[in-house]
């Protein structure tokens, strides 16, 4: 479903992802964990056709990121990061942008819009603007969102992050269930790391833009001798804490205090 | 088709949402108009040159539509900053349809809000001279609107937050006023400052609305029309090159 080779990006000559490769298997539940500033955000980046890769190639669905872009779109969905929902728009209309934006026929799109709101418990707020909306609530939209399409492939940026322990099993609830249903692969990040050793089927841990290590939790384990994926994750990753680096230039300006700090 | 008409009409949910934005870009037009149209009708009058109110109403109302044209096409780094963008840019669309979109919602918006300042210099005592010109004068206004919003979406595309907003307005939007041959006729005006505002696209736009509404015209219609739908497609095409550009 979803396969990477020698994948790279530069950000002025410092490399945020340092030609990686991996697949991705239909239908597998996929994590992709690392400290903050590891690369993950831009791979996902990458694999969503938002950043062109400096080297590498990737095909989504079958498809060539670099030449089919509509169809890479089409085949998948996601839930960013940071919220990206028109605030000023309601809950309806904003499932109903995305909808036309991907061509869904009009009868199709407001039966799934209906199906989908329901379960993310949303349809009795359908007609209210979104800013009037918590935390919770416009990432469970922005899950239905993702969803309208009937995507492929879900990529899901530390979906649940901030999320009371409720909301956060509900979305995993859903996801599961998508997953099994209809066979969609799931691509998620995550910090927590309880959440990654109970949904994953498969792991990939990166850091410092290069892929450590990859199997399931328990292989992780075994290979570090210990007893939860976090003791695992932090034997792999180190222990000090990382700044995080959103840009290009924060990473130069962190290269920079790392030389000074050698002189 | 639909793409374009869903940005379209999200522009126009968001201007219709925003009342505070609307009531508060009508002061300026309003200060404007009472102030300088009340304070130099007498001295305008007194050099031979007619009604100041009839005289500078055109270039008021295109100044609001120019403001509110930026502003929308500038919006684009709100969607960047509050993430809506992303939305945007993964679906299977193309960037070209959706700077159509944008920029089509943006003038429509635009368009509407010179109207309801046009509405406004009725008040205050502007008359135009031919009425059945009024639909011209909308065709004028809608590109004037479409020139300004695609060269807001064009510098909007090449900036990644808020902070050049202000520079913009100050340095971009209020030059393009005072420089239009809004406030002053251009033909006395000194050749430094005629010819600045000989490059100044707005001036056209002016001049153009000047012609219609009151039959006073500078350089004719045609050349004005002319120059207008050649800028507005030059940027249309800037604006949607930097946009396809744009990287998240």
């Amino acid at each position: 479903m979803i396969r990477v080779e020698n994948l790279t990006k530069e950000f002025s000559g410092l490399k945020a992802v340092d030609n990686i490769s991996f697949n991705v298997k239909k239908g597998t539940i996929f994590a992709f964990l690392g400290p903050n500033g590891a690369g993950k955000t831009t791979t996902i980046k990458m694999l969503t056709t938002l950043l062109r890769p400096t080297d590498g190639k990737i095909w989504i669905n079958g498809y060539d990121c670099s030449k089919e872009q509509d169809e890479v779109r089409k085949s998948f969905g996601i839930v960013f990061q940071d919220p990206s929902l028109d605030d000023e728009l309601t809950a309806m209309e904003n499932m109903e942008f995305h909808g036309v934006l991907y061509k869904i026929p009009t009868k199709i799109r407001r039966q799934r819009i209906k199906e989908l709101l329901g379960i993310v418990d949303l349809w009795g707020r359908k007609d209210n603007l979104v800013k009037t909306f918590s935390g919770g609530m416009k990432r469970r939209l922005e899950i239905a969102r993702g969803l309208l399409h009937h995507p492929k492939i879900f990529f899901l940026d530390e979906p649940t992050l901030g999320l009371d322990p409720q909301t956060r099993k509900k979305i995993w609830d859903y996801i599961k269930e998508l997953n099994q249903k209809y066979q969609t692969t799931i691509f998620f990040t995550t910090h927590y790391m309880d959440e990654a050793e109970k949904m994953a089927e498969e792991i990939a841990i990166i850091d410092n833009g290069k892929i450590i290590i990859r199997g399931t939790a328990s292989r992780l384990k075994a290979k570090t001798q210990t007893n939860s994926l976090e003791d695992a994750f932090i034997s792999l990753t180190g222990k000090t804490i990382r700044e995080q680096e959103s840009t290009g230039l924060d990473r130069m300006r962190m290269f920079r205090r790392k030389r000074m700090r050698n002189k | 088709m639909t793409t374009i008409y869903i940005l379209w009409l999200r522009q126009l949910k968001r201007y219709w949402r925003s009342r505070s934005r609307i009531f508060g870009s009508l002061g300026q037009p309003i200060f404007l108009l009472i102030s300088l149209g009340f304070g130099m009708k007498s001295t305008f009058a007194q050099a031979g040159r007619g009604d100041y109110i009839n005289f500078l109403s055109p270039g008021i109302i295109a100044q609001a539509v120019i403001f509110m044209a930026i502003f929308s096409g500038i919006e684009l780094i709100w969607d960047r900053q509050f993430g809506f963008l992303k939305e945007t840019l993964v679906a299977p669309v193309s960037r070209f349809k959706i700077v159509i979109g944008r920029t089509l919602g943006g003038a429509t918006v635009a368009v509407l809000q010179g109207c309801i300042v046009f509405i406004l210099t009725l008040f205050v005592g502007f008359r135009p001279t031919n009425i059945i010109l009024l639909p011209v004068a909308l065709v004028i206004l809608f590109l004037i609107s479409i020139l300004y919003t695609a060269l807001g979406t064009a510098i909007a595309s090449t900036l990644k937050d808020l902070h050049g907003f202000q520079l913009i307005m100050n340095f971009l939007v209020m030059p393009s006023f005072f420089l239009s041959g809004a406030l002053f006729p251009l033909q006395e005006a000194p050749n430094l400052l005629k010819n600045i505002s000989l490059m100044n696209p707005l001036t056209y736009g002016v001049d153009a609305l000047r012609q219609i509404l009151t039959g006073t015209g500078y350089f004719g219609i045609e050349t004005d029309i002319l120059i207008l739908t050649t800028l507005s497609t030059l940027l249309l095409i800037i604006g949607s090159y930097l946009f396809s550009k744009i990287e998240i």
